[in-house]
């Protein structure tokens, strides 16, 4: 277990997305009519306007988009310094999840990487964290 | 559209006032908004009496600590107002969504006289601490924050400084370039009795500051303070019996045309000053080059640059070289920029400040500070992120 982190909290929108990793998998909320991934989740798909919505699984491969090195002591817990990357998922690249890039030196930290999920466990919660592809 | 037909140019500021400004003022938001308020209706040339309208951000209840200050009812009753329209809400383009309200309350007849405020306390409520982070201490985050707080992007700061990296990663956009700005800001603010930091800085000092999140330094953030800033809109039948020259709405930019999100808004380099901007430009025949001073919010420095780059005074990505050096930013430079020493520098009165040095410049009265050439025309713009609101405000002749 790694730092303190302020957890989400679970409702019936979210779930799907915060444990979904408990199986290893990234899901998005996805429209069942067209595919378009909506992120954060709503009800309606705002492409075709369906409301037939369900999480859909995605590869957990993502290029990073951009990232900050976060120096600052914001709460009690945190150990600086850390990554907090944007990535965009290889599927949508319209969607972006604010995550952290972990398994790598801050200082090597590029936009433009290709990384893939790993999850934190928080049980039930289970954190999308990302690092570069191949990293073990 | 016509020019005479935009409610901008129905309304006016009539009035401006503002509290005491300071780092720990252990005073209550009621206290200083009062204070204020007194200042801008005499300003203005009115009595309470005549104020039948009250506009503020964000209201009451809300954000962390010293944040919100008192909400509409509050100021209300403190000051016994008998209103005829009344507003608060943090949705809407920027702080000054309250001041545009207010214009739009004007132009429509509901109502004369307009109590428009921003009230902080956040440099007492955080106390001896440091900044505090959001959601910092909470045990678990609903809501949008959920999807930035558990990877302890804990501030705006970390949330901006990603929309900074992209910036100089498309544009190569450097420190040193980025610096210019508050090392400007910081020597405009020396010769501003007000500004809670007024000690010269060098862009050495600026590069040599500890970092808070790459790539923003401890310069490129501003500084909480303690203060209220009130702003008087009235309808512009008024404007020649106001004691001091009133400032005329040219245009104002509210529109938000990407997704209302830190995150996911498309351009990240651009952010909804983009859309403000372009709504802005859209509402007159004025052009950037028709500007003579600008105060653009500089929550953090690269909002300024960005608010610079979306309101046309450069090129898309071209605010690093623009501003580079300090020399056309500067009190005596092409465009005057930050003038009282801004939010990084004068203190973070949250978007009101801007708009009362404006006003200020605009009537010739910002003491040493006050830009050569009878300044005529200014660029006003709040927010950063999805938050995005702008102005020209033109002296009244």
């Amino acid at each position: 277990m790694s730092d303190f982190r302020v957890l989400p909290r679970i409702d019936e929108d979210n779930e799907f997305f915060w444990t979904s990793g408990r199986e290893g998998v990234l899901r998005f909320l996805g429209c069942d009519q067209c595919g378009y991934l909506i992120h954060p989740p709503a009800p309606v798909c705002p492409r075709c306007w369906s409301r037939e919505v369900s999480p859909h699984p995605v590869s957990g491969r993502a290029t990073l988009y951009s990232f900050t090195v976060n120096h600052q002591n914001w709460a009690p817990g945190a150990e600086e310094p850390y990554v907090i990357g944007m990535v965009v998922p290889v599927e949508q690249d319209d969607v972006r999840l604010t995550t952290n890039v972990i398994g790598i030196e801050p200082e090597a930290v590029s936009i433009g990487m290709e990384l893939e999920v790993v999850f934190e466990d928080r049980d039930p919660v289970f954190l999308p964290l990302f690092r570069p592809v191949g990293e073990r | 559209m016509s020019r005479a037909e935009l409610l901008e140019h129905r309304a006016v500021i009539s009035g401006i006032g503002q509290s005491a400004v300071g780092r720990r003022l252990n005073r209550s938001g009621i206290d200083l908004t009062v204070d204020s308020a007194l200042e801008a209706i005499a300003d203005a040339g009115l009595e309470v009496a005549d104020i039948d309208g009250i506009a503020t951000y964000p209201g009451a209840g809300g954000g962390p600590g010293g944040f919100a200050g008192p909400g509409t009812p509050e100021v209300q009753d403190a000051m016994r107002l008998r209103l005829n329209w009344h507003t608060g809400g943090i949705e809407g383009p920027a702080q000054m969504a309250a001041v545009i309200n207010a214009a739009m309350a004007v132009a429509t007849g509901l109502a004369r006289h307009v109590l428009c405020y921003r009230t902080v306390t956040e440099a007492s409520a955080q106390g001896g601490g440091g900044r505090g982070g959001i959601g910092a201490g909470v045990p678990q985050m609903g809501g949008t924050l959920q999807w930035s707080i558990p990877f302890k992007a804990y501030s705006a700061a970390c949330w901006l400084a990603m929309n900074a990296q992209r910036h100089f990663h498309e544009f190569g956009t450097t420190r040193e370039q980025l610096g210019a700005i508050p090392v400007n800001q910081r020597a405009n603010a020396a010769i501003n009795p007000k500004a809670v930091y007024r000690d010269p800085m060098s862009l050495e000092d600026y590069l040599a500051a500890r970092i808070i999140t790459t790539p923003f330094g401890l310069y490129d953030c501003d500084a909480p303070v303690d203060g209220s800033t009130a702003i008087i809109v009235s309808s512009a039948d008024y404007a020649p019996d106001a004691p001091r020259p009133a400032a005329r709405f040219e245009a104002v930019g509210t529109a938000l045309r990407g997704r209302p999100s830190w995150d996911q808004f498309d351009d990240l380099t651009t952010m909804s000053a983009r859309d403000a901007a372009a709504s802005m430009w859209e509402r007159t025949d004025l052009t950037p080059a028709d500007v003579d001073i600008a105060e653009l919010y500089d929550g953090f420095s690269f909002l300024t640059l960005c608010w610079l780059e979306a309101l046309g005074f450069c090129g898309r990505g071209e605010g690093g070289p623009f501003v580079e050096g300090g020399r056309r930013i500067a009190l005596d430079g092409d465009l005057p920029l930050n003038t009282h020493g801004g939010q990084l520098s004068a203190g973070r009165l949250h978007g009101f400040g801007h708009i009362h040095e404006a006003v200020l410049q605009l009537r010739g009265e910002a003491g040493a500070r006050q830009v050569a050439g009878d300044p005529e025309l200014a660029a006003v713009a709040n927010g950063g992120g999805p938050i995005a609101g702008c102005m020209l405000l033109s002296r009244w002749r």
